[in-house]
């Protein structure tokens, strides 16, 4: 089992109180598998995914990633779960500004100590990126912006590639062509995917579906 | 609709309060600094103006004879021959330490308006009480604290009217205090007085027309150029952290800019409600800025005071008035500054499409376009400051030239800084040292103008130290060889004297310093006769020379001038030197003669006794092996007091005192500058931690720990400040050079050799890298801080 997050619980002191997301969710993924979180606007996905991502960390619950337990981690431990062995792709591409696509391909590959150079230019040739690789991010439109992000994650050959609305910004045709493209990688590269989207024509080309519901799995 | 859209302009304010307190502060100190040199000019003046107004200085034509002092019988015959004169004789006196101008006037024929304000008709006073012993002196309140109860001085009243160190008293009193013999300096003439010269009573005279006398306030001009020239660079330096601010404030408000004008504002009301706020924000800054501008300048005023006495002898009191003058110039100030710095933000809302996009930009986005004609206008300020000398002559020149080089610098310093960081980023390896030079050539257009504060103020301190420690050093080496003698004596009278140099006699050489004051090529000067002593060829340095220069002088065939003198009058060696009417020498030779204002001449002895019989021969320098023995033979044979018998080491150490605390104003200035450039980095360093955040989130959420990229944020500070300085070196090389060769040479009339002091430039590096560590330890705490939950909005909020 690739993932697997039990009795997860979350809550936000807001100005109003405390405001609970999350509300005892479990969920596994294995590897190779592709899972769609939909859900409603607050249902608690981000949170979601920003806890298996180890960006946050559950008020209660455990996650476990391969044989690692991330709840365990520090800080240090988290962040270099999230260098080695996960991939993040955002609505908004987040890419580095000031570093030009072939630095920003190769990114998160190097900081792990993973950066394989012929991976690199594969995944740049299938994301149709080899012509573009001199440019910046500011020059790039948002279909080639998030193929960047995409390779980036990949790039590092992760365990497990969360995505959230990573087409959530794109016209449809630029968003069929990204989702194929991140299918045909996955199913490559044997990571588990998790992908957060609010589009039911997209979450049904994915293997697996659950819907998040006031922070419950419905 | 006004009120309205002021709330919602203001609104800005209230949720971005270290914004506001960054500008206020930012314009204060700019403010302060200015102020603070304005209200120190201010008060000099004012002495200098209480100083010329002593006996109507300024506003009486004079007769003066060129040789010296003329006889009192002078002044009695121009009287019996129906002349309106009134006898002045005037000189210096050092009484308890303090040196002390001696005015000596004649209260009958004196003009009334003249006469210090305790002489009135009011005052009661007795003629009895001013002329009959112990007579009556007047003086500034803080002279007469000082010098109450001293021996030998007459009775003093306290007359606030006069400048400090100053006393006016009865011209026979001011004769027995400076044994003038009945000798008087210059002869006032009053209203009604013949025009022309009374050539059948006294050919020798010279008239003088009134402004003639305004030599101190000449003499200081060029000090107060350089503090306020010093005040403007410090006000130039705060105007950056204003510009920045605004700049930011600006940018963050388009939408709300955008807003308003879609509901129907019209731009001419947008653009005045903007005039407005700032108007109101740069009163109130204004007003901080002039309050400690008074604290600051109330701080260096009594170093400011020392540098005016030890340079120029000029006299200021310790203490600061408040004079509306400054306090209003400041307000001007800061108000001029601030809409200077906002000038260019006001001019982009005014060309603002109502539909543009309505997103906060990057601030202070810039091309590398806009960065290469910023660096082509600052070379182009260089050349202009470069060509400034060749074109025009004088300190505004000089002035010019170092506006240039600062101004030029700083404009080219963002392309230079760029041009350091591609090169960084193409040699990086990592991919952390990769981004991290590729981002830190990103925000260098944010940061760019703080940095331009850095480099101002690291070059200026560099430049000035560079100036005042090669000035130490020549000054001390020049000490070493000019004071010859071992020891200084001066006789109480001529008898005395007399009776010391008949005692010296085969007991140790002794040098005679006599000089009388004149004029010197239509200029105060002095004239020194010297003894043909060995001592002169081997220790006084000659700055250029004939050939035969000592032994041109020694045969009365030749003078020797001051730097001073030949660089006013365009002299070199052969050049004709006037020293009186009809008396001209060939100029044999020029030495340097630091701290003295005046021009300054030395001829054979016996050539000086010939011209000058009268020269009071009251001054020795004595040489010999044993300081300590011939000091105590001396005081057991005249029984002189202790400041009439200085060693040389003692003037040496007492020279050097004066001169540091001459500098300690100087130091202070350059202190308060990097401050202020410190404070510049901190501005924007918060600035832009402010919109940080959604550019770190995405590493940190690649795996880069907060902690790691705290450091990073602290290196890139680090970087750029070194960087800076490694800019700011060659450019305070050549502001050095420039204040050695041009400026001192126009300001004081000499000029010096430059040295190189490594060790401070090691000391200032050290100092600005603890100055952007300081300034970065904030922003980077909080960055450090930033719980996950802040990142996690940055990917939150794309929804």
């Amino acid at each position: 089992m690739l993932v697997q997050a039990r009795d997860l619980h979350k809550t936000y002191k807001t100005g109003d109180g405390v405001l609970p997301v999350l509300a005892g969710v479990s969920l596994t993924l294995d590897p190779g598998q592709t899972l769609a979180l939909t859900g409603e606007s607050g249902s608690g996905k981000s949170t979601l995914l920003h806890l298996l991502a180890a960006l946050d960390a559950p008020d209660s619950g455990s996650i476990h990633l391969a044989q690692t337990e991330v709840t365990a981690l520090d800080d240090a431990g988290r962040a270099a779960i999230r260098r080695e062995r996960i991939g993040l792709v955002f609505q908004q591409f987040n890419l580095i500004p000031s570093l030009d696509l072939a630095a920003n391909l190769a990114f998160q590959a190097r900081l792990a100590g993973r950066h394989d150079p012929d991976w690199c230019a594969a995944l740049a040739e299938r994301l149709g990126l080899t012509p573009l690789l001199d440019r910046f991010p500011e020059q790039l439109s948002g279909g080639q912006q998030q193929r960047v992000a995409i390779g980036r994650a990949l790039a590092p050959r992760p365990d497990l590639l969360l995505a959230d609305e990573p087409t959530g910004n794109l016209d449809e045709a630029t968003a069929d062509t990204v989702l194929d493209m991140i299918l045909e990688l996955v199913a490559e590269t044997g990571a588990g995917l998790l992908m957060v989207t609010h589009s039911t024509r997209i979450a049904a080309r994915l293997s697996r579906r659950l819907h998040l519901s006031q922070g419950r799995i419905a | 609709m006004r009120r309205a859209a002021l709330s919602a302009l203001l609104s800005h304010w209230r949720r971005q309060p270290m914004q506001l307190f960054t500008l206020l502060a930012g314009l204060a100190l700019a403010t302060a600094l200015w102020s603070a040199v304005q209200a120190i000019n201010a008060e000099a003046r004012r002495s200098y103006d209480a100083a010329a107004g002593t006996l109507g200085l300024g506003a009486y034509e004079t007769l003066s004879d060129p040789a010296g002092r003329m006889p009192l019988a002078t002044f009695a015959d121009l009287r019996r021959a129906g002349w309106p004169v009134s006898p002045v004789l005037e000189g210096r006196l050092v009484v308890t330490d303090q040196r002390l101008r001696i005015l000596g006037i004649e209260p009958i024929s004196a003009p009334v308006a003249s006469l210090p304000a305790g002489l009135g008709a009011e005052s009661g006073l007795t003629p009895a009480e001013l002329f009959l012993p112990p007579g009556l002196g007047f003086a500034a309140p803080e002279t007469v604290a000082v010098l109450k109860d001293t021996p030998g001085l007459p009775r003093l009243m306290a007359d606030p009217s006069l400048p400090p160190g100053q006393l006016v008293t009865d011209i026979a009193v001011a004769d027995r205090l400076l044994e003038a013999d009945g000798g008087i300096d210059r002869l006032l003439l009053l209203p009604g007085a013949p025009a022309g010269l009374p050539t059948e009573i006294a050919p020798a005279l010279r008239r003088a027309a009134p402004q003639d006398q305004g030599d101190l306030a000449r003499l200081t001009d060029s000090f107060h150029l350089n503090l306020t020239a010093f005040g403007l660079l410090s006000f130039a330096v705060g105007l950056f952290i204003v510009h920045g601010t605004i700049g930011l404030a600006f940018e963050q408000r388009r939408p709300i800019f955008r807003t308003l004008r879609a509901l129907g504002l019209p731009l001419g009301v947008l653009l005045s409600l903007l005039l407005a706020e700032l108007l109101l924000l740069a009163l109130v800054a204004g007003l901080v800025g002039i309050a400690l501008g008074y604290l600051i300048a109330g701080a260096l005023l009594p170093d400011v005071a020392a540098t005016l006495r030890g340079l120029y002898g000029a006299s200021l009191p310790g203490t600061l008035a408040f004079d509306p003058a400054w306090a209003l110039s400041g307000l001007g100030i800061a108000l001029a500054g601030a809409l200077v710095a906002a000038a260019h933000g006001l001019d982009k809302i005014r060309r603002m499409p109502l539909l543009a996009a309505a997103q906060p930009r990057a601030w202070s986005t810039v091309s590398a376009r806009a960065l290469r004609r910023q660096a082509a206008a600052g070379a182009a300020l260089l050349l202009a400051g470069a060509a400034a000398p060749l074109i025009a002559d004088g300190l505004l020149a000089g002035f010019a030239l170092l506006g240039g080089l600062l101004l030029g610098s700083a404009l080219v310093l963002p392309f230079l800084l760029s041009a350091a960081l591609s090169l960084g980023a193409s040699r990086a390896r990592g991919p952390q040292a990769q981004w991290f030079w590729a981002d830190t050539r990103q925000q260098l257009p944010g940061l760019s103008l703080a940095l331009m504060a850095l480099l101002l103020a690291l070059a200026t301190n560099i430049g000035v130290s560079t100036m005042v420690s090669s000035f130490r050093l020549t000054f001390t080496g020049w000490l070493d060889q000019r004071l010859v003698s071992q020891l200084y004596v001066t006789a109480p009278s001529e008898a005395e004297a007399a009776r010391l140099r008949d005692w010296l006699q085969g007991r140790a050489e002794f040098l005679p310093i006599w000089k009388v004051d004149l004029p010197l090529h239509d200029a105060p000067g002095e004239l020194f006769g010297i003894s043909d002593s060995p001592v002169y060829r081997s220790h006084w340095p000659l700055l250029d020379a004939a050939p035969d220069a000592w032994d041109m002088l020694f045969a009365s065939e030749g003078v020797l001038a001051n730097e001073q003198l030949a660089r006013r009058n365009g002299l070199s060696p052969g050049d004709p030197v006037t020293l009186g009417p009809g008396w001209v020498l060939p100029l044999a030779g020029i030495y340097s003669d630091y701290g003295n204002p005046n021009g300054q001449a030395m001829i054979a002895l016996p050539l000086m006794l010939q011209y000058h019989p009268e020269v009071p021969r009251l001054r020795h320098g004595l040489l010999t092996d044993d300081v300590p023995g011939l000091t105590a033979a001396l005081h057991d044979e005249f029984g002189l007091p202790r400041a009439n018998l200085i060693n040389n080491e003692t003037l040496k150490a007492t020279s050097l005192q004066i001169f540091d605390r001459t500098f300690t104003v100087t130091a202070a200035l350059n202190v308060l500058t990097l401050s202020v450039a410190g404070f510049a980095i901190l501005t924007a360093l918060l600035t832009l931690s402010t919109m940080r955040l959604p550019q770190l989130a995405p590493l940190w959420a690649l795996g880069l720990t907060r902690r790691r990229l705290a450091r990073l944020e602290i290196l890139r500070s680090l970087a750029l400040a070194a960087l800076t300085f490694a800019v700011a070196l060659p450019v305070g090389l050549a502001l050095a050079w420039c204040l050695l060769a041009v400026v001192n040479v126009e300001a004081f009339g000499w000029r010096l050799p430059m040295f190189l002091f490594p060790r401070q430039w090691l000391l200032l590096f050290v100092l600005a890298l603890l100055a952007a560590l300081v300034a970065s330890i904030l922003p980077v705490r909080r960055l450090a801080r930033t719980e996950p939950s802040q990142f996690l909005k940055v990917f939150a909020d794309e929804r």
